[in-house]
């Protein structure tokens, strides 16, 4: 086979002449740096490859040698507690070997090949082993156990297998008999980016994602295995909340993909997570935390590559039985490189200059997000939650819109809700999840039987102020009659002292379901009661002095969150308020 | 091998095309000698097969296609540096133009730089006290951060980027470790030299780094600039250990100039005519900012930016603001009211704010002030439209009392003189006092605790001398 060289060079766009060698998406090396590139475009003349790597440097002539595979990851113990740039690559092992600064054409090896894991090998000499079907585990973190499961596509009979011991990634521990000969079975498997894993079966979804936001679990809830858009132009939150997610959702796993963000940001997930308590498992968080960090001046193809990379690292632990929730942020930054590319290559734009294939990519991503049976029996999901940047905050740019027609959760960030500092910034006029009528028997069985009820009475409550603002932005809240002006304060009363959550709060950063629940319960029967108070015609004035209101916008701060108790006491403190207004 | 190619196949505004060359590497800088002696300088920018597309830095003026010869020079883009660089003056393209010669120096750093990889880098957390209330109390710049002022044309944005790099080197005790970088793109002469004169009358002209790139010098150098200016407070910051304050202005005519050059290459366009990498190419600009573990110096920068239109959801505006930490939000609506600095702290943000103020940088109560605050402000616009359809008269108590704070908290907060400097203790005084005027009811970000130790609940003594706004507008 001839060498193949280099033509063109066009930012991060290198072309080849007259080459038959190369096939569609296969992963190939560029130049003597060896710079990480994939064929995207192949005709009769020339062969695109787009480089994950700054191209400054090369020249026509540059030796590109092609891999025979697509882009692909090293599956294997050591992913999790990771941080990897777009295309895998171990971001602690450059520092190490390079210093402070991304340096070009660094190759080194994704996963440590020098650790030696503790590896329980469950097999045994005769049996038959399917794809998918598990040979071995051994503790990853303290709190994950790393499952290996045999390769997608093998079938074999175990001909030869190593006892329980401690192993390097590359050591061969099996070997099947398949039809396509004698198969290693070692502790690294590698998986294309671009293609779903196979799974079992498809399973309804109808468990929720818990993240202890209020706003979240009991106004727009997710179910484990959904999709979730959300949303915001800058300086809405979208980073924040995608942080709160990550830190206290229930998933067991979390893939955090930092897609063209501030370094600084991604510095401080970084730091946080190592510092932060898991509090299901006393460990660490980042020991349940996989992090892909492809900032915004990294290689512009990376981050297009970046999201794959961390949703294909999801399914692999979804397989293993885990339930797995990917964090994206931001998918806007991916469909800009998209973008940005398409333009490189001269394709006809469409919407926007996005390229036209741009809403099959958003759905066949959206689509990898679920709930299974996985090939090893066991259950896993993944769970996407993408944040979105508006261009300009409008929220009918072509990204926002596609994407919303393939996820079942929308949380509009709300610039003005963030500019007033109410936070999660959740507009909860605009968003919704389709997901509440899969998830109410959970609730019901799981939290309470009358939390679908409560939750549609806050609900209520919102829609009417929203009505009553229309009047009142035009004559003022002064001449509206008492019982409206009841909806206005109860209303505000579930802004300020439930939707509004403080991330920096001990107590209120994270709130479990049942908290949530007889906040919301307390609400409801303070509005019960005063409603009956306005109709006995006692004015509002009189029910507001009582400082009810104010006293229950901070019962998110006073009651600790395992003492729920204390919720009676608010009760009793409302009837003998009343009480006095009555006699 | 050095080779001198004589003749070009083609010209397009800033862009020449020279065929049969061999060996050309990506993003080398180029040399064009011209008959008449003149030498100009470019980069390679596209490169198909034997063809090599350069950009001229300085404009394709007088090039014919046969009165210029092209040398290769194999290198990137480079600049020299020593610590030499402080008080000196450059051109956009990084050439000293003060007449005080070269910089002598073995030390030539690449000028597109490499990205700090995230592992590396410190998470900022020290604040910057830059004397200036709205500032310090509710957009806190932390040292390390982008934070870009967003203004129009005609509005005081220099005046306050002047201010803050006096003020904010006056604090901490690192003072003699600050360094000033000062990046000019596309400005006229008179902001130039507005700038110039103010740091020559406050003593830090020695502190200084100059890159002038100005309205009339050659457009395209402008891509240049705040590379250049970059790679030298990097040097200042990572390698001798200064604290880099990089202010860059305008950022609008740098994206202009991106997208002159864009359009001349004959790429597709985004929006408004902007190449659709402008993000990818902001944020290789922005993203130099930060502190890196192991090393003593920082980069902050203030990029200044003039909104066209006014439109904060136009492209340079809106990508700017997805890349910085933040954004200080000049608004024309205060400054006509004689409100300076017109900060409209509404849409202004300071994302790295939180995790460096409190007890252990500022004061406990900072957090939580700033909070209320930005509610309160937040609401006073609410009923200042509610007035504006019903009339002041119609409203309630109440509201009256939030208009009152609103005007105050404007008059007396917002509004500092262009010298004076208050300490961040001054600053959350005033806060609490102008909170004061609205009933504890009111205040529901606040913990009772803080209430009882700062909000002041003798009405009477909250008095606002009138002197102390006319006495700021006789500074100004």
């Amino acid at each position: 086979m001839k060498d193949e060289v280099i033509y063109g060079i066009n930012g991060p766009v290198v072309t080849v002449k007259d080459s038959k060698s190369f096939s569609m998406s296969e992963m190939v090396y560029i130049g003597p740096d060896s710079l990480i590139g994939e064929v995207i475009k192949i005709d009769s003349e020339i062969t695109t490859i787009q480089s994950y790597e700054e191209t400054s440097g090369l020249s026509p002539g540059d030796k590109i040698v092609g891999s025979g595979t697509a882009m692909s990851l090293l599956l294997g113990p050591g992913i999790i507690g990771n941080i990897f740039d777009g295309v895998q690559r171990p971001l602690k092992s450059i520092e190490k070997s390079a210093g402070s600064f991304i340096p070009k054409g660094c190759s080194v090896s994704p996963l440590d090949d020098s650790k030696v894991w503790d590896m329980d090998i469950t097999v045994k000499m005769g049996q038959n082993l399917s794809e998918g079907q598990i040979y071995a585990v051994c503790m990853e973190t303290q709190s994950i156990e790393h499952r290996f499961m045999v390769p997608i596509g093998v079938n074999g009979k175990v001909i030869e297998v190593k006892p329980s011991g401690k192993y390097q990634i590359n050591d061969v521990i099996a070997k099947l008999e398949t039809k396509n000969g004698v198969f290693d079975l070692s502790l690294c498997q590698k998986w294309p980016i671009r293609i779903p894993r196979k799974v079992a079966k498809r399973l309804p979804i109808d468990i929720p994602l818990v993240t202890g936001q209020r706003v979240i679990d009991s106004i727009f809830p997710i179910a484990k295995g959904g999709a979730a858009v959300l949303p915001g132009g800058f300086g809405a939150g979208k980073t924040m909340t995608q942080h709160q997610f990550a830190k206290w959702c229930d998933a067991d796993i979390i893939v955090y993909v930092g897609c063209g963000e501030r370094g600084n940001e991604m510095t401080q997930v970084l730091e946080e997570f190592s510092n932060l308590i898991d509090p299901k498992t006393g460990k660490p968080m980042s020991e349940r935390t996989i992090f892909i960090a492809n900032t915004s001046n990294m290689p512009v193809a990376a981050r297009e590559a970046s999201i794959y990379t961390g949703i294909t690292l999801a399914e692999y632990y979804r397989d293993m039985g885990y339930d797995v929730a990917m964090m994206a942020d931001s998918t806007s930054r991916w469909a800009e490189a998209l973008r940005e590319i398409s333009g490189r290559l001269e394709e006809m734009p469409a919407e926007e200059g996005f390229p036209s294939y741009l809403v099959s990519r958003l759905s066949e991503f959206y689509e990898r997000a679920g709930r299974c049976s996985t090939l090893s029996g066991s259950t896993g999901s993944v769970t996407i939650i993408g944040a979105v940047s508006p261009q300009g905050a409008d929220f009918s740019e072509p990204v926002t819109q596609n994407t919303k027609r393939f996820t079942r959760c929308f949380w509009a960030l709300d610039k003005n809700l963030a500019y007033a500092r109410h936070y999660p910034a959740v507009n909860w006029n605009m968003s919704y999840s389709e997901y509440f009528s899969d998830l109410d028997p959970w609730y019901a069985k799981n939290v309470g039987p009358d939390f679908t009820k409560l939750r549609k009475q806050i609900v209520k409550i919102l829609r009417e102020e929203e009505r009553l603002m229309e009047i009142v932005k035009l004559v003022g809240e002064d001449v509206l009659p008492d019982d409206q002006k009841l909806s206005i304060e109860i209303a505000k009363l579930v802004r300020f002292g439930f939707l509004q959550q403080n991330a920096f709060h001990r107590e209120d950063t994270f709130v479990p379901l049942i908290k949530q629940q007889e906040m919301m319960r307390v609400i409801i029967y303070l509005h019960e009661k005063v409603k009956n108070l306005i109709s006995a015609s006692v004015s509002m004035a009189k029910v507001m002095e009582l400082g009810l209101f104010s006293d229950l916008a901070k019962m998110k701060y006073e009651i600790p969150n395992d003492n729920i108790e204390k919720f009676n006491d608010y009760i009793s403190k409302i009837d003998n308020q009343i009480k006095k207004l009555i006699s | 091998m050095i080779l001198r190619y004589s003749g070009l196949t083609e010209i397009k505004g800033s862009l020449i095309a020279v065929q049969g060359v061999q060996h050309v590497v990506y993003d080398e800088v180029v040399e064009i000698y011209l008959d008449n002696g003149a030498v100009r300088r470019g980069r390679v920018i596209q490169i198909e097969g034997d063809k090599a597309v350069i950009q001229v830095f300085e404009g394709t003026r007088f090039i014919s296609l046969s009165n210029t010869q092209v040398r290769f020079t194999g290198e990137p883009m480079k600049i020299a540096l020593s610590p030499e660089i402080l008080g000196r003056v450059f051109s956009g393209a990084g050439v000293p133009i003060d007449g005080l010669g070269e910089i002598a120096s073995d030390k030539y750093m690449d000028v597109n730089g490499l990205p700090i990889n995230p592992v590396s880098r410190i998470y900022p957390q020290n604040y910057i006290c830059t004397g200036i209330s709205s500032i310090d109390a509710l957009i806190t710049l932390i040292r390390g951060q982008k934070l870009p002022i967003f203004s129009g044309s005609g509005l005081k944005h220099s005046e306050l980027a002047v201010q803050i790099a006096k003020q904010s080197k006056l604090s901490g005790d690192e003072e003699s470790n600050f360094a000033i970088i000062f990046a000019a793109m596309g400005v006229k002469n008179d902001v130039a030299s507005y700038f110039t004169k103010e740091f020559r009358n406050s003593g830090v002209l020695e502190r200084v780094v100059m890159f002038l790139n100005l309205s009339n010098d050659p457009v395209i150098e402008r891509i240049l600039t705040p590379r250049v200016a970059l790679t030298a407070a990097e040097y200042l910051a990572f390698e001798l250990g200064y604290h880099a304050l990089v202010i860059m202005t305008d950022m609008t005519s740098y994206a202009e100039a991106l997208r002159e050059f864009s359009s001349s290459k004959g790429e597709i366009p985004g929006r408004k005519g902007y190449p659709g990498y402008l993000y990818s190419d902001f944020s290789s600009i922005y993203e130099r900012a930060g502190m890196i573990k192991g090393k003593k110096g920082s980069v902050t920068q203030i990029p200044i930016l003039t909104m066209p239109g006014d439109d904060i959801t136009h492209p340079i505006p809106d990508l700017t603001g997805y890349i910085t930490e933040g954004q200080i939000v000049i608004s024309r609506k205060l400054e006509k009211e004689d409100i300076y600095p017109a900060i409209d702290i509404l849409p202004s943000l300071s994302r790295l704010m939180k995790d460096g103020i409190g007890e252990e940088f500022t004061r406990e109560d900072h957090a939580v002030l700033a909070d209320q605050l930005f509610a309160s402000y937040a609401k006073v616009q609410d009923i200042r439209s509610l007035a504006s359809v019903i009339g002041e008269d119609d409203l309630s108590e109440n509201d009256k009392l939030y208009l009152k704070f609103g005007s105050y908290f404007e008059r007396y907060f917002i509004n500092q003189g262009i010298n004076e400097s208050r300490s961040i203790e001054q600053t959350l005084d005033l806060g609490w006092k102008l909170l004061s005027i609205l009933p504890i009811s009111d205040l529901s970000r606040v913990k009772s605790e803080m209430i009882d130790k700062y909000y002041i609940k003798d009405k009477e003594s909250l008095n606002f001398e009138p002197g102390n706004f006319l006495e700021n507008e006789n500074q100004i």
